[in-house]
């Protein structure tokens, strides 16, 4: 029987059923990172550089190791050598080897009894600084005088002469840029910047880990891909992976920020030497100076555009500060800043400069958002020049089925024109503007991810299903992935159970990360799904003593078929499962995949804007976003991501970002100073979800949460720079900004 | 340094315990009585992850020391709930799938039931003032807000 077909007839697919961890997380019983406890537990404190550059002359921790309560003092000389570059980067942000590279920077870590003489304990440790200069600027790093990070480790792949900071180069494109630029009737040039601003999760990094003195481990925390916490830290503890266990708790959000590895092997480390449990957990202050913020950027972007609104050649020149240590997320956005046009000539330079600065973890659609803002602004300001409107400029020149991408493959079935008729159709593009209010218009893109998945699926003899996947679940996955369980074995959903595994449960998975859940767990647990429907099959035609191949899968049930239809009754899942145990032994499928096919996701957004004249504070009145979500599974979290990217991507323009002073500290370190956006700041923020199948998964789903956060850096600007009548080219667009802009 | 003895009352049942004179509420509701639905996301006031009620009225417990609940009354997530029978702002807020995360909703929930006590029948821009103190980072408020508009109403049917 033909089982691996595509399906778009659905019966609970598309519906909006309540989410199975619902209750426990309206009634706090849900366990977060720092919601749990050990018998015998300790509290661990990290000591964090106050310098943004210093060598470690040395480190005295007697006074602190003699102190009563304090079990454990550590430094990076308690981890082992990383078995590679990135690793070690990963290991030395944690925990600085040698040098303090950025304010905050872990240097030594203490577990006690108690917080109080935990806390007492860091003030025991000396550590001997000598300063070494400073640099936490993009233009002040790339400068040949500037203070150099590793002087005695040049970076490998960048051409001669590069600044010595530069640790990535990039470039993408194709086309004769000096020829489209001749054929463009107007040319406008810009630089644009932004400032670097951080996932904002409400809940700090937490970990609870346990080795014990026979070698094995455990640790809870909370984090987006526990296999990949596996993989870092019993590599920096020298552990074999199947001897650390690592359960993920319930997770308070990530967008990227819970990628990688901050306190966890300090943790381990800390419970190995005291030989006791070891909570940790970051103060907001820690989480603001020593997780991992995004980049910020300096990008000069130049484009041509004929008088009809053809784009004629694109180029942009992106500069990105990602911190203290090597990063390749410039890729990303050099990737990413045209992706929504059809262009005969485009390209993009890129490169990634290390700064005095925490290392910079993934944040939504890591690169994008900072390289799209740049070219959706300027084409903006082309159809303003040029009095043509920013929709059908954008039709006009939008990528489609069979256009050659900027960064090289060619696109599949995508939604961008779709979802540009469905933003120009919308009562929102045509309703009226106040005084001093203005409307700003941009597309965005998110390549999307599928990757490494696990899925195992046990049919239960009551005929019930436990499904077990490896994704921590951040915005509902466990609602949509049961779904699709549901969906493919014909029964209720409330007869499924989700559960996220431990790492000893179950196979590999890659991080809950690059919009892949929906999709790859998605996809593993259709397969799965349908292992299981081809276990049961062959099951009851041997009840039957039929052939295999004469049974169908049939709302639920097999069924005999061909020249057998209706000689036997249909069996329904809980009829084979009820007397599994009698017909061959437990019934279970599974599916083990590196998911290919994720399928690329566009999105456009209207923003309206009123800017007060007096004191260049800007609201957003009015606020819609339009994004092709491939199947909507859960229709309502698809909106609730379209609608959270959307306020992230609202803050980062407006309100958000990281502030050093010239001592290379930062010094807002706080939700008071670093102020993301409140209920009181947004209108209803609405969705059109458009719904474009995606030719790479069975049900055509694709990837949906990065998208939405790419487009609002550029359709605020838009809007502002219109509201104002001057063009706006630096973000955050505060109040300060806004007031300098229109005095002039 | 000697404990300071607290009696006070949570959720409707007499409660006591030693603390600390510079342990907050929220330490002493998360680390000795294992209440942990009220959350430290910053531990200075700015993001409502630790709302509870104290004698009805609303407050961060990370900026309440511990000693201060004697005599009175907390309310924390956990007692939201009557047994089985959810809230309606915990229900509504379930319908309208206004949680992702998750982690700021027992904050959020407990503003919000304190607002609809004393205003049953807020405007929309009412509860997106009284909830500017709770941050989500997740769901852009707009469903968490409908949810608690949708709730009053059914409250003030009810």
């Amino acid at each position: 029987m033909a089982l691996d077909t595509d399906k778009r007839e659905f019966k609970i697919v598309g519906t909006r059923p309540l989410r199975p961890d619902g209750i426990d997380k309206v009634t706090g019983r849900a366990l977060y990172g720092a919601d749990t406890t050990a018998p015998g537990m300790l509290v661990g404190r990290v000591l964090r550089s106050p310098h943004a550059h210093a060598r470690i002359v040395s480190i005295d921790a007697s006074a602190a190791e003699a102190l009563q309560g304090v079990k454990a003092v550590i430094t990076a000389a308690d981890f082992t050598t990383a078995n590679n570059s990135h690793s070690q980067a990963v290991l030395d942000n944690c925990m600085a080897r040698g040098k303090a590279m950025y304010h905050g920077h872990g240097v030594a870590a203490v577990a006690a009894v108690s917080e109080a003489i935990a806390k007492q304990a860091l003030k025991l440790i000396k550590v001997d600084y000598e300063i070494l200069p400073h640099v936490t600027e993009i233009e002040d790093a790339l400068k040949p005088d500037a203070p150099v990070l590793y002087p005695d480790k040049p970076a490998k792949r960048v051409p001669e002469g590069t600044p010595a900071n530069v640790s990535h180069v990039t470039h993408f494109g194709h086309g004769d840029l000096e020829a489209g630029f001749a054929k463009a009737d107007k040319i406008i040039e810009r630089t644009f910047r932004t400032e670097a601003t951080h996932q904002g999760y409400i809940e700090p990094h937490a970990c609870l880990a346990s080795v014990s003195p026979d070698g094995k481990g455990d640790l809870w925390c909370c984090t987006q891909g526990h296999y990949n916490v596996r993989a870092l830290c019993a590599d920096f503890m020298g552990m074999d992976a199947s001897q650390l266990r690592v359960t993920a708790s319930e997770i308070g959000g990530g967008f990227g920020g819970k990628t990688t590895v901050f306190i966890e092997p300090i943790a381990l480390a800390l419970s190995r030497k005291a030989n006791k449990p070891v909570k940790l957990v970051m103060s907001r202050e820690e989480v603001f100076k020593a997780s991992g913020p995004t980049m910020s950027s300096v990008t000069d972007v130049k484009i041509g555009m004929t008088k009809d609104g053809r784009i004629t050649a694109g180029y942009a020149n992106l500069r990105y500060q990602c911190g203290a240590f090597p990063s390749g997320t410039i890729e990303l956005g050099a990737m990413s800043a045209f992706a929504a046009y059809d262009l005969d000539a485009v390209k993009t330079d890129g490169l990634n400069v290390m700064t005095n600065r925490p290392r910079e973890a993934a944040y939504r659609a890591p690169g994008a958002p900072t390289a799209v803002y740049p070219v959706e602004s300027v084409v903006d300001e082309l159809c303003q020049e040029l009095g043509l409107d920013p929709l059908d400029v954008r039709l006009k020149n939008a990528a489609r089925k069979g256009t050659k991408a900027s960064y090289g493959p060619t696109f599949d079935d995508i939604g961008l024109v779709a979802t540009l008729e469905a933003a120009k159709a919308h009562p929102h593009y045509s309703a009226p503007l106040g005084p001093n209010q203005a409307r700003g218009v941009s597309c965005g893109f998110w390549f999307n991810f599928g990757g490494n998945t696990s899925v195992s699926l046990a049919v239960n003899v009551d005929g019930t299903v436990t499904l077990t996947e490896g994704n921590p679940d951040i915005g509902g996955s466990r609602a949509s992935i049961g779904m699709m369980a549901a969906e493919e074995l014909g029964i209720p959903f409330d007869k499924v159970r989700t559960l996220v595994a431990d790492t000893a449960s179950l196979g590999f998975n890659d991080v809950t990360d690059g919009s892949r859940v929906t999709f790859a767990v998605g996809l593993a647990t259709i397969k799965a799904a349908r292992d299981a429907i081809q276990k049961m099959c062959a099951r009851v035609a041997k009840i039957w003593d039929i052939d295999p191949e004469a049974v169908v899968w049939e709302d639920g049930c097999v069924k005999p078929a061909g020249d057998n239809a209706g000689q036997y009754e249909p069996m329904s899942l809980a009829e084979i499962a009820a007397i599994s145990v009698k017909t061959g032994g437990p019934i279970a499928g599974h599916h083990e995949v590196n998911a290919d096919g994720a399928g690329v996701s566009f999105g456009v957004h209207l923003a309206d804007v009123e800017v007060d004249p007096e004191t260049g504070h800007t609201s957003v009145v009015r606020y819609t976003v339009f994004q092709d979500a491939g199947k909507a599974v859960h229709p309502a979290y698809v909106e609730g991501q379209m609608q959270g990217g959307a306020v992230q991507g609202i803050g980062w323009a407006l309100n958000e970002e990281y502030i050093y002073g010239a001592d290379g500290r930062l010094q807002n370190a706080g939700f008071l100073d670093y102020r993301i956006p409140v209920a009181s700041d947004l209108p209803p923020i609405d969705t059109v979800i458009l719904e474009i199948p995606n030719p790479g998964h069975p049900y055509g789903v694709r990837g949906v949460g990065e998208t939405p956060i790419v487009p609002p850096l550029a359709a605020l600007n838009n809007a502002v720079s219109r509201a104002i009548g001057v063009r706006m080219s630096a973000l955050p667009m505060s109040p300060p900004r806004i007031l300098k802009a229109i005095k002039g | 340094m000697s404990k300071i003895h607290v009696t006070t009352n949570i959720n409707g049942d007499a409660v006591e315990y030693l603390c600390e004179p510079q342990e907050t509420l929220l330490d002493v509701l998360r680390n000795q009585l294992n209440m942990t639905g009220a959350k430290e996301g910053c531990g200075s006031g700015d993001c409502g992850a630790c709302s509870v009620t104290l004698d009805g009225r609303l407050v961060c417990s990370c900026l309440v020391l511990a000693a201060e609940a004697e005599g009175k009354q907390v309310s924390t997530i956990e007692g939201m709930a009557d047994g089985e029978e959810l809230h309606p702002l915990q229900k509504k807020i379930l319908e309208h799938a206004a949680l992702q995360c998750g982690v700021c909703i027992p904050g959020i929930l407990v503003a919000a039931k304190a607002l609809l006590e004393k205003h049953p029948d807020p405007t929309e821009t009412e509860v997106r003032y009284w909830l500017a103190g709770n941050l989500c980072r997740c769901t852009g408020y707009d469903k968490i807000i409908a949810a608690v508009m949708d709730a009053a109403a059914e409250m003030r049917g009810a």
